[in-house]
Parts: structure tokens; C-alpha cells; sequence
């Protein structure tokens, strides 16, 4: 079967090269996908504007808000609570355990496992977790594996073990972790102030990655490694590292590192909350000013406008060529929190609501 | 009051009559089906191992009755209409659940306690591989496609899916606490699992349960059917049609006073239903009539033709028929609070044939014609002719002839019958010979007053005194006059039968630790937890009094000193914060923890309920430490 980033970067790919064909000769932007957005708000169901993070299971969209986790399923919401064994309303992170379909929702106040509509929550109290602020969660095997605002951790399904991660036995210098990426052979956390680290699962053996320069304001060698050690977030996909901090972002393919700032490349601001990674050339960016694609050449940024509040697209080409593209529908809000893709078209957590960007065929 | 049990002994007495007539009619021995006897006349001393059925299968053509032997850790294969017997295969240790393939090409054992599956080659009749399973696995069913088989693992409270041709694990499935029992829809789509602990809900509220739903083809939990105040569930069974599915289940009311033993039950047995024929809402059934229980249901079938459906009650020793149509007609009409009118089971309840010892599971021959049901502390098995619903015959399995005090303690453990109305035995609340998951106000320290956590069996014999208060010196103090007196409130033992059901609780053996590694090594986690257990001297370099280090009071290897200490866990609600120790046999298996259970999990001990070090130097620890002495604590 194919993976949904697979399966989503194919679809866009189409969709694009019948644009190309289409529009070839009056279109000199590099074609890059366009969506419809559709938002959804308090007002048609969501349990609040703020939408800390979005997740993709099937039909089903989960979006962890400020006010609870919705469900969104054949045209309805369904929200859960604390009421409803929810460990706290404030839902920042998601993630799909793929094997059994149960989702793991990171609060700020533990960390919650759905499964057949039953929540257990595990606290800082409860159970081993290390702390009650999970900024992140990714299921891989047996294993969780959480951030927290006081180090990382793993819990394994089958023995109910915790393993803690923190300064006494990783190179962890900061233990404020705001997300982790796991795949088979390594995990990846983002840690604030403290880079980037490593676990490798064959060894057991940790490796760290930090601002090369050290200064936390300029890039002062450029390619060399992260742009900032407060590290927002991080996807590992085909061995590759997307990695985003709050002054630009980087690509990390176990050699070579590649940084993304503003002024060298499609970003729309250097302040990214939030990275995805299609596969290893194709990567989403959630800025503060926007939403941002990645093809591995070409940008494009969708958001409302900054000053007017209308729905932009901008295309920047490998040559930096900026091309305005008219659209009429945008993100919810150009804050962008998170991102996850359900075939061609993608969910977007925003600020101002969650967004359902529908692929469109190229006009 | 004392007259009450002999009401139901009455009935069964004219049930006897009549069937004893069926069955010269139908030619066959009759076994008596009376009640549980001292066995004063062939008592011995020895250890004998019996058959002890718990589970019965016939083969898709009837020829053949496989038995599932959980003491002597068999399957004995039966003639499917002579009953003689064709083979005997030696399985894991203490098979709890075992099924056939849907072809009946392969059966497969879940053996509970060296966790492992057999796989019997129905043909050849050998075990053609054993596969390593989850911990205390004890159903499994295999999907119609012959591609996964899903087995319940009721230690790790989840359900283990393999690939059916390997064994090869592929993902667990959360399951409730204690997952035990798996049953396929008819048309194979889904499976129903059951739990016999309750699964946690906040402390002094009803318990809760569920009946965990998985789609066969995706292998993922899609549904968990609730079941409110239930605490535990034991077979499901559907209707041919598979409109209607039924759970054999507890009702304990154990926010109230024991009082209510005389006063309107402590525990019902009762049955959920579920499915089209009783619409989008599960509906709870009382097994039980106004003047005796039908105590612990366990097997449950349903004829092909829908018209009748069978329960096994362990404690009563019955089976239950009850009329399906007059059942659904009743409550089509009635669908609330069924389960608290104790004369509603008046209305479809149409007999109540008095079987063997802890009658277990069931099994309808393929035409339905007969009901045979396992007698597990008998090695029985009763035959019942569906027409008449009376016992034909009873096939005694072979095994030892005399009755051992140690089985005759176990006979008196698990039956009913010395309770008022025949209400609950000690395995009501020490299910399976452990325990319950569930908090109980007893009465002799006032009412509402020292609220208790139900303790493990496990190990039990060298820990004395018993009781949370310490108030009893020895087991024959705990299990005689104190249970006659405030739980039983009927009928009391003779020193005999009091003497072997004693020595049967001080034979039960702790379960294998499933934390330990199997080469009894502990891992780096836990011996960085064993240290802090052992330390002497905190992380701040200052001794730590003797009395507060975990390992004085935890001390031996029971983990008790056998000595009361107050260790700051005292309630508005307790009368003094004066504790036995509690051994910390399989310690990680008895959540809720402290003496009233306020504790959900280990961590909550010293999260939120150790302010002041009391129970142990604790509060210096970082969460890494904690969670290192917890890793320790479940390998005890």
C-alpha cells in the first residue's frame, strides 16, 4: 500500500503537471499545488480557534484545540474533554499509533491514549511520565515516545516500562522538549535551547547537533548545522531531518546540512512553530507568517494577507523569482501551528481555526 | 434464614426427580446432582492432580468433544457421542482457553502461566508448535481468513495479535483489565472481548467495564461497549443470527455497607445484553430471583434456533435456562433499572438444573440437542438434553477418585452455598483465587468507617496476621468466624471443611513475575530501583531512620515484616492509621493500592500520598529514581 506522503506527494505531482500543461505558456511560476481552503471555526463546531495540532487518521481529522480534542467524522465534530477522561483541555500534539489506530494526544497536563472512544491518561502523577506538559508524541513499534516540558521519555506497551531522557544521562543541556520524530532506526527530539538530539535504537547511543556558531541571533556558518539551538521541531522521514527553529530551518540528510532563512529562500519568516517532512526532498513549514511548501527547488506560501487580511499564494522559484498567485481562500490565520496531509489535500492548525486545504487542478 | 438455601436445594430436588425420570427414558446414567458434601469419607492428604475441566468444544461435525484440563494441563480428546476417550495431549501449564480453527483443521491453547500458545493439529491430534504469547494469555480465537489469531492476555490487559502461520506477534490491542475472554460474531466480522478486573475509575465510585470490540479485518479496537458498575466478565455468547449477544458478568455493590448481605445483596449476578434484538442501548439482566443467587456466571450458549440460552453459575452450581423470546419481549418493555428488580428474572428464567462442582464453560453439540458443560472441581462433565433441559448423564473424566482435602478446600473456596441465599463464596471477590480490583465497607468497624482494599491470595500463608488492621492472628481466625459472621451471615463451616479450605489458600503459589527477566537477572532500571529500596542513606547524604527505609517494613522475601505501622495514609473515614504491611507478592497486578485503595497506580503512593516521608524516605527522589524503585517493586 502506498504511505500517505507517498500517496500525497504523487497526487500533488499530478495535479501539477496537468497544470504545467495547461497553463506552460502564460504561467511562468513554477506550477506548485493550490488548494481551496475551507475553514472551520467555533461556529461551525470546532471547540475553539486555536488549534494547537492537527492529525489525519482516514476520514477522520483530529484537531487538538485550546478547549478539548475534536473529531471530525462524516460532517460532524465530536469533542472530548476532561469530562470525558481527557488529561487537560489544552491539546498541543497528536499522533496516530498506525498499527492498533489508537491516538495519543499531548496536553498540558499528560499525555492521553484514545482507543475504541476509552481515554486513559497518564500524568507526571499517575504514571512515570516526566512531566504533565507534552509538547510532542510519535508512536513507533511498541514504543511512545514523548516531550515534555522536563526532559523526554519513552513508554513501551507491552512491559508499561517509562525510560526518562534528560541531562542525567543524554547530552541534554536543556530538558524543555518540544518534539519528537521516531522511525525504526533513530529518534529525534527538539530541544529548546539544547538542539538537536539523537537516540540511535540499535546502540542506545545519543548523538547531539547544535548551532555551529553559537550565536543565537546570526548565521555565521551557514550549512554547517542548526541556525539556533531552540529547536521548535522536527520530522524525520527517509532518513532525512526537517528540523525548525524559531530563526530558520534546516535540512539534515546525515552528512550534509542545508538551512532555509528568509532571505535565501521561499520562507515567509524564519519563525517556524511547527516542520513536516513529505519524504526526503519535500517538506511544510508552519510560520508565524504563513504556511510554506518546499519541493526541494521551489516555494510556495499560503496565508491571509499580513496587512489586509485577503488569501494570498506566492510562488518563489529556484532563481528567487517571486510570482503572486490569485487565490481566493487562505489559512484560517497565517499563524500556523501544525500540518498533516490526507491524500493530495492537507489540514492545517492555525490560530484562527483549522483549515482543510482541498488540491485544486491547476487553472 | 438458615431455611433459605434449602429453598433452592428444594427446587433443584424436584428438577432431580423429573430428570431422573428423563433419564431412564433416555436409558443413561444419572448422576446425582447435589450440593457441595465434606468429604470427610474419601478425604486424603495427598496432592492429586485432577482433570479440573474448564472448557469444552465440540469438532464443526460433532464427532469429537475436546476438554480443556486446567490442572493437569491437557486436552483430552472424547468420542463426540460415546465420550470414550480418543486421546489425551499434553499442553502448557494451567490452559485456561483454547478454540478451533474455523476450518477445525487446528486448535489453539492459550496455557495462562507459561505463556505460550499450543497449536494442536486436529488430524494428527499432536502439538504441532508452541509459540511464546503475552503474559497470562488466556483465550485465543483465529479470524476466518486463517490469517491472524488474537489471543487476550489478561496480565498485560491486552489482546496480542498474530500472524496464524508463524505465531509471530504483530501489535497489541488494548484491551480491559484482566482481558480474558474472546468470542467471533457468527459471521466472524468482529470479536468481543471481556475483562475480569474492572478497569480504573476514580476512587469510591461504581466500578466500570467493558466489552472491547476489534474489527477482524483491520485488527483495530472499533468499539468498547460499556458496562457500568460491572466488575468482572466472563463469556459472551451470540445468537445464531448474531442480533443478539449476551456477557456473563458481576454486579458488586461495594459502595455500601456489607450490611446489605441480608439487606438486598452485596453482589448480583446479572447478564448484559446487547445487539438489534434489544436496540442501540445494552441492557442488564439480573440471573438472580428473590430468594437465591445464581452466583458467578460464567459459560453462557444460545441455541441454534435462538429459543434458549444456558449460564453456568460457578458458585450455585447450576445452569440457568432461560426462555430467549420471553426475554426480549420482557425487556422490549422494561428497560430500565432491570438489573435492581430482583423479580424480574421471574419473567424469563424458566429453570435451574443443578449441575457438578464450579460448573465452567459450556458447549452446544451442533445440533443443539445437547448442552455439555464442565464441572471444573468435580472432573465431570454434565450432559443436558436441550428438550427436557435436565441432566442425562454425566461423563466423569479420569483422575484421582478421592477427593483430597486440598480439592475439597477448593470446593469450599469456590462455592456459594454457606452465604445467605447462596449470594457470594470467596471467589466472588477472589476471582480466579486473587482478587477483585475493588474497595469494600465491611461491617465490623462501623458503617462507612474503614473503607478496605481487597488484597492478593497470592503467597498468603507466611504473611499472618490478616486483615489491614492486623486484627486476625491466623487464616483459620480470617476465613472461619469472621467470614461466617460478617460475610457468609447463613451457615458456618465445620472444623473440617474450615481446616482444608484453609489449607487450600495457604497452598496458592505466586503467579511467574512477568517483570523478571527469565534468567531471574533484573535490568538496569531495576537494580537501580532494588537500590533505592535498600538504601540507607538519601540523595542528600543524611541517613535515613530505620524505620523509614522501604526495606524494614517491606523486609523478607514476601516483602513483609508481618508488622503494623502508620505510615501517614490515614482518613477522615479510618479509625486509626495503624497498617499490617502488605506482602508485595506480584505487587504490579493489584492496582488500586494503600489499605482503601485511594492510590490508582504505584506511583500514586508516593506522588501524592507520602507528603511527609512517612511511607518511606521518598521525597528526595527525582522522577527517574521513582521510576526505577517502580520497575523494582514489579519484579517482587
Amino acid at each position: 500500500m502506498m504511505r500517505p506522503a507517498r500517496k500525497t506527494l504523487w497526487m500533488v505531482a499530478a495535479f501539477v503537471a496537468a497544470g504545467t500543461l495547461a497553463d506552460a505558456a502564460t504561467d511562468k511560476a513554477p506550477p506548485m499545488p493550490r488548494y481551496r481552503f475551507v475553514n472551520y471555526t467555533t461556529a461551525n463546531g470546532l471547540p475553539d480557534n486555536h488549534v494547537y495540532s492537527v492529525l489525519v487518521d482516514g476520514d477522520r481529522i483530529w484537531a487538538g484545540t485550546d478547549n478539548g480534542l475534536g473529531v471530525y467524522e462524516n460532517g460532524k465534530w465530536k469533542i472530548y474533554n476532561v469530562k470525558d477522561g481527557l488529561a487537560q483541555q489544552a491539546v498541543l500534539s497528536l499522533a496516530l499509533d498506525k498499527r492498533t489506530g489508537d491516538v495519543w494526544a499531548g496536553t498540558m497536563g499528560g499525555l492521553s491514549r484514545i482507543s475504541g472512544g476509552r481515554i486513559d491518561s497518564f500524568t507526571q502523577f499517575n504514571s512515570g511520565l516526566s512531566n504533565d506538559v507534552v509538547y510532542g508524541v510519535s508512536v513507533e513499534g511498541e514504543n511512545v515516545w514523548v516531550a515534555t516540558a522536563a526532559g523526554a521519555c519513552r513508554l513501551n506497551l507491552d512491559t508499561g516500562e517509562w525510560s526518562l531522557y534528560n541531562e542525567r544521562n543524554t547530552p541534554m543541556v536543556e530538558i524543555w522538549v518540544y518534539g519528537v520524530s521516531a522511525a525504526p532506526d533513530k529518534v529525534y527530539f527538539a530541544v529548546w535551547g539544547s538542539g538537536l538530539l539523537e537516540y540511535n535504537q540499535t546502540t542506545g547511543g545519543w548523538d547531539k547537533y547544535e548551532d555551529p556558531d553559537r550565536e543565537t541571533e546570526i548565521v555565521l556558518f551557514k550549512d554547517q548545522g542548526l541556525i539556533h539551538d531552540i529547536v521548535s521541531s522536527v520530522s524525520y522521514v527517509d532518513k532525512i531531518v526537517w528540523a525548525s527553529t524559531y530563526f530558520g530551518d534546516s535540512r539534515y540528510d546525515g552528512r550534509y546540512w542545508h538551512n532555509f532563512l528568509t532571505k535565501d529562500s521561499g520562507l515567509p519568516s524564519n519563525f517556524t512553530n511547527f516542520v513536516k517532512g513529505v519524504d526526503a526532498n519535500h517538506a511544510w513549514f508552519c510560520t508565524d507568517k504563513g504556511l510554506a511548501y518546499y519541493d526541494g527547488a521551489n516555494w510556495a506560501v499560503y496565508k491571509p494577507s499580513l496587512t489586509t487580511g485577503k488569501p494570498e499564494m506566492t510562488v518563489r522559484d529556484a532563481q528567487g523569482n517571486l510570482t503572486h498567485i490569485p487565490v481566493a481562500t487562505a489559512p484560517a490565520n497565517n499563524y500556523i501551528l501544525g500540518i498533516d496531509f490526507q491524500g493530495g489535500d492537507i489540514w492545517v492548525a492555525t490560530a484562527g481555526g483549522l483549515s482543510h486545504g482541498i488540491l485544486q487542478s491547476q487553472p | 434464614m438458615r431455611g433459605m438455601p434449602g429453598n433452592r436445594r428444594g427446587r433443584a430436588g424436584l428438577a432431580t426427580a423429573f430428570c431422573a425420570l428423563a433419564a431412564a427414558v433416555f436409558g443413561v446414567a444419572m448422576w446425582n446432582p447435589g450440593t457441595v458434601k465434606a468429604a470427610a469419607g474419601g478425604r486424603t492428604g495427598e496432592h492429586l492432580i485432577y482433570a479440573s475441566p474448564v472448557e469444552l468444544l465440540f469438532s464443526p461435525d460433532g464427532a469429537r468433544l475436546y476438554v480443556l484440563c486446567n490442572q493437569s494441563d491437557e486436552v483430552r480428546v472424547l468420542d463426540g457421542s460415546t465420550y470414550s476417550v480418543i486421546k489425551n495431549i499434553s499442553v502448557g501449564h494451567e490452559p485456561r482457553g483454547f478454540s478451533l480453527s474455523p476450518d477445525g483443521a487446528r486448535l489453539f491453547v492459550a496455557n495462562s502461566w507459561d505463556d505460550t500458545l499450543s497449536v494442536i493439529d486436529t488430524r494428527t491430534l499432536e502439538v504441532v508448535a508452541t509459540w511464546p504469547v503475552g503474559a497470562e494469555p488466556s483465550s485465543v480465537v483465529e479470524d476466518r481468513r486463517a490469517e491472524r489469531l488474537y489471543v487476550a492476555n489478561r496480565i498485560s490487559n491486552d489482546v496480542a495479535v498474530l500472524d496464524a502461520q508463524t505465531g509471530a506477534e504483530e501489535k497489541r490491542l488494548a484491551a480491559g483489565r484482566g482481558a480474558s475472554y474472546m468470542t467471533a460474531s457468527p459471521d466472524g466480522r468482529r470479536l468481543y472481548v471481556t475483562h475480569i478486573y474492572p478497569n480504573p475509575s476514580p476512587h469510591r465510585t461504581p466500578p466500570e467495564s467493558e466489552v472491547t470490540v476489534i474489527d477482524a479485518a483491520s485488527a483495530e479496537v472499533v468499539d468498547r461497549i460499556p458496562l457500568r458498575s460491572i466488575a468482572g466478565v466472563f463469556h459472551i455468547a451470540f445468537s445464531a443470527d448474531g442480533r443478539l449477544g449476551v456477557v456473563a458478568e458481576l454486579h458488586p455493590k461495594n459502595l455500601v455497607p456489607l450490611t446489605a448481605v441480608e439487606h438486598g445483596w452485596v453482589m448480583e449476578d446479572t447478564l448484559t445484553l446487547f445487539g438489534d434484538d434489544v436496540g442501540d442501548k445494552t441492557v442488564e439482566i439480573p440471573l438472580d430471583d428473590l430468594e437465591s443467587h445464581a452466583a458467578r456466571p460464567f459459560g453462557v450458549a444460545m441455541t441454534p434456533d435462538g429459543s434458549r440460552m444456558y449460564v453456568t453459575s460457578g458458585g450455585s452450581e447450576i445452569v440457568t435456562v432461560i426462555d430467549v423470546p420471553r426475554l426480549l419481549r420482557y425487556v422490549r418493555l422494561n428497560r430500565r433499572g432491570i438489573a435492581y428488580d430482583l423479580s424480574a428474572s421471574g419473567n424469563y428464567v424458566v429453570k435451574r438444573i443443578a449441575v457438578g462442582h464450579d460448573p465452567r464453560g459450556v458447549a452446544l453439540s451442533p445440533d443443539g440437542r445437547r448442552l455439555l458443560v464442565a464441572n471444573r472441581l468435580d472432573d465431570t462433565i454434565s450432559v443436558i438434553d436441550t428438550r427436557s433441559d435436565c441432566v442425562v448423564s454425566t461423563i466423569a473424566l479420569a483422575g484421582p477418585k478421592v477427593i483430597s482435602a486440598l480439592r475439597h478446600g477448593e470446593q469450599t473456596f469456590y462455592t456459594a452455598r454457606y452465604s445467605f441465599h447462596g449470594g457470594i463464596g470467596c471467589a466472588n471477590c477472589h476471582l480466579d483465587s486473587t482478587f477483585d480490583g475493588l474497595q469494600w465497607d465491611l461491617e465490623p468497624d462501623g458503617l462507612g468507617r474503614d473503607i478496605v482494599d481487597n488484597r492478593l491470595l497470592e503467597e498468603v500463608k507466611d504473611t499472618a496476621p490478616y486483615k489491614w488492621n492486623g486484627g486476625n492472628p491466623d487464616l483459620p481466625t480470617e476465613c472461619g468466624p469472621r467470614t461466617e459472621k460478617y460475610f457468609w451471615r447463613s451457615e458456618n463451616y465445620d472444623d473440617l471443611t474450615l481446616a482444608d479450605l484453609v489449607l487450600y489458600i495457604r497452598s496458592l503459589p505466586a503467579r511467574p513475575n512477568r517483570w523478571r527477566l527469565p534468567d531471574g537477572q533484573l535490568t538496569p532500571a531495576q537494580e537501580r530501583g532494588k537500590a533505592i529500596f535498600e538504601r540507607s542513606v538519601d540523595n542528600f547524604g543524611r541517613p535515613i531512620p530505620l524505620a523509614n527505609r522501604c526495606a524494614f517494613c517491606h523486609s523478607g522475601p514476601l516483602g513483609t515484616s508481618r508488622k503494623s505501622f502508620d505510615v501517614g495514609t490515614k482518613k477522615e473515614t479510618d479509625d486509626s492509621g495503624l497498617l499490617d504491611t502488605p506482602q508485595l507478592t506480584n505487587i504490579a497486578l493489584t492496582a488500586p493500592y494503600l489499605h482503601d485503595g485511594s492510590a490508582a497506580t504505584l506511583e500514586e503512593i508516593w506522588t501524592l500520598y507520602n507528603p511527609h516521608d512517612q511511607h518511606g524516605r521518598t521525597n528526595d527522589l527525582t522522577k527517574d529514581e521513582l521510576n526505577d524503585l517502580i520497575e523494582y517493586l514489579r519484579t517482587r
